[in-house]
């Protein structure tokens, strides 16, 4: 009997043959990420006694949650940060302005690699897993045992097989799919289990949708996910390490605890929206009836990537935001951001009426920027709707692609973007 | 462990625990106490005593893996949260914590019953019942017995597993 992806990292990692799932192992960790909350590391590993992390080399520090500080208790905070990075040489510091959000700065520097255990102090740790890395999320009292010895111990997931094929409809994407397959398994479909998606319509797919699917996959409590190492994935990676790259796959006679077969052409007629307020409470737009939305988002470790900006200047282009709603756009990386203002798709944002929020997480965390009163309903490109996630516990909030979300912009209400742009006017469109 | 208990139903997340809000202004679970699950319950802070025991259904703790939704917890000085299934970042947490999580049926426990805590049983003395629960994996056991993964690991130097522990949990 051959080995899942997961399976065949974890043995790798700690130094087995084989492993099964339930198994309980100690792995070598080959990187370990935090955020702001490496200040909560800190004390921790200060607590523990030893005087110098095991490899400054394998630790990547990335303030997104809150930048610039909003508070001077996060200056503060900050502050410790950078002090504890250069007394210990930690070598991966992204400071404000130098990054963005961590689970896009990493891959656009080539952190993370195919075969590599990944542990990170967030809980979209599992977006790595479109890298071909064994990336999960752990809290930070764990991370700095990590930062003392670099091994942690992992039970060994089962894992759910997701097979897509056929052709997306017009105007349905990543997002659609995964909020779709979040639907059908529930907030717990995958828990504590490992995702293997795979098939032709995933092979069709851009680097940073299938980042759409790990990252989310974490909303059906999955412990990591992964999509496949193929070439597309290396011709990403390629201009952007030195590092040997290997092509690493489950065998074909892996044992999956259970395999899903899904058409998106057959299955997903229409974008799909997650309604208030759990990610698992997903409908066809269609469905919804009319809701008017005060504040629509794009942005986050979810959908603020270039594509993601392309599709919504797209939609944008010659339009104005309704006057009813505000749009935010939050460019998921200074590196997005550069490449979005010089192909102009900033230019067509602000033009309609969009403010752009600097690099990191935003509103979606409802801590910096953003934030809703009470009544107001949002349109989020981003991750989680639950109760009082993005400011008041009286507002709402929707998940949805981002071109539900340029679309909702204009007509300052949930909207299919088939509503307002011709699919012939799309392909004529120039920014 | 005895306690009464506190009944949640599923899915409950962390922000749900203790909301975004609350911990922008502190991490102290001494504060944070506080707000207990406000969003969901705002009675439930100034109504908690301590030893009450969480009860829930599945999926407990999902959402962020922030570990300040297993402090404030304790914060109230709750010491277990039993629940029919856990997320898995707040599983870990917990037991990183000195959080017992306890994983069993928890449909027939109701607000208020009196519950106790023995090795792998659940009793509800209040109507009797004694419930099987899932054993803790070995490693588990050990890092809640040293009280944390600091002191564990002031203790070994390292994540002691040199061998491997194979105690397959029910799923």
């Amino acid at each position: 009997m051959g080995m899942t992806l997961a399976e065949k990292i974890l043995a790798r990692a700690s130094g087995r043959e084989r492993v099964s799932p339930d198994q309980i192992v100690v792995a070598r960790v080959d990187l370990a990420m935090s955020h702001e909350n490496a200040d909560l590391v800190r004390k921790s590993f200060l607590e523990i006694g030893v005087a110098r992390v095991w490899d400054p080399s394998k630790i990547v520090i990335i303030f997104d949650h809150r930048i610039p500080a909003e508070s001077e208790k996060t200056a503060t905070t900050h502050k410790a940060v950078r002090e504890f990075v250069a007394a210990q040489g930690i070598a991966h510091f992204y400071d404000v302005g130098r990054g963005g959000i961590c689970h896009q700065v990493l891959p656009e520097n080539g952190l993370v690699r195919p075969g590599m255990v990944m542990v990170g102090t967030d809980s979209h740790t599992t977006t790595h897993g479109a890298f071909g890395t064994f990336a999960t999320g752990i809290g930070a009292t764990e991370m700095a045992g990590v930062w003392a010895e670099g091994r942690l111990w992992f039970k060994v997931p089962s894992t759910l097989r997701i097979e897509v094929e056929g052709e997306f409809r017009p105007w349905v994407s990543a997002k659609d799919l995964i909020l779709y397959i979040i639907g059908m398994l529930g907030a717990d479909g995958a828990d504590y289990r490992a995702v293997e998606f795979d098939g032709p319509a995933i092979r069709r797919m851009t680097v940073a949708s299938r980042m759409v699917l790990t990252n989310l996959a974490m909303e059906m409590g999955a412990k990591v996910a992964f999509t496949p190492v193929d070439g597309v994935l290396l011709e990403y990676l390629r201009p952007r390490t030195a590092e040997p790259l290997e092509t690493i796959s489950a065998d074909s006679d892996a044992a999956y605890e259970r395999v899903i077969r899904i058409d998106a052409g057959e299955d997903l007629w229409e974008p799909q929206v997650a309604c208030p307020h759990s990610v698992d409470h997903v409908k066809p737009l269609s469905t919804l009836g009319e809701v008017a939305v005060h504040q629509a988002v794009l942005g986050s470790c979810t959908n603020g990537r270039l594509e993601d900006l392309e599709v919504a200047a797209r939609i944008l282009s010659g339009r104005t935001v309704h006057p009813r709603t505000r749009l935010l756009v939050i460019p998921a990386s200074q590196q997005i951001y550069r490449e979005a203002m010089h192909l102009g798709y900033l230019e067509t944002l602000v033009a309609a009426g969009a403010v752009i929020n600097p690099p990191g997480c935003g509103p979606c965390v409802g801590v910096h920027q953003g934030i809703l009163a009470a009544g107001e309903t949002c349109i989020s490109s981003t991750n989680r709707n639950f109760l009082g996630r993005m400011g008041s516990k009286d507002s709402l909030v929707y998940l949805a692609s981002p071109a539900v979300v340029a679309a909702s912009a204009v007509l300052g209400k949930i909207a299919d973007p088939g509503a307002i742009v011709e699919e012939s006017e799309l392909c004529l469109m120039e920014v | 462990m005895t306690g009464r208990a506190r009944v949640f139903g599923d899915d409950i997340n962390t922000d749900y625990i203790i909301t975004s809000r609350r911990k922008r202004e502190s991490l102290d679970p001494l504060v944070l106490r506080h707000y207990l699950f406000e969003e969901i319950d705002p009675r439930f802070a100034a109504s908690v005593e301590p030893g009450d025991l969480i009860v829930a259904g599945k999926n407990f703790g999902c959402g962020s893996a922030m570990e300040v939704a297993v402090t404030a917890v304790r914060g109230a000085r709750i010491g277990a949260v039993v629940a029919r299934s856990f997320s898995r970042t707040y599983y870990r947490n917990a037991v990183n914590n000195g959080l017992l999580p306890v994983i069993c049926d928890t449909s027939r426990i109701r607000e208020g019953d009196k519950i106790a805590i023995v090795g792998h049983e659940v009793h509800n003395v209040t109507t009797n019942e004694t419930i099987l629960a899932e054993a803790l994996p070995k490693i588990m056991l050990e890092i809640i017995e040293a009280g944390g993964p600091v002191p564990y690991f002031r203790r070994w130097g390292r994540f002691n597993v040199g061998q491997v522990t194979d105690l397959p949990t029910k799923e």
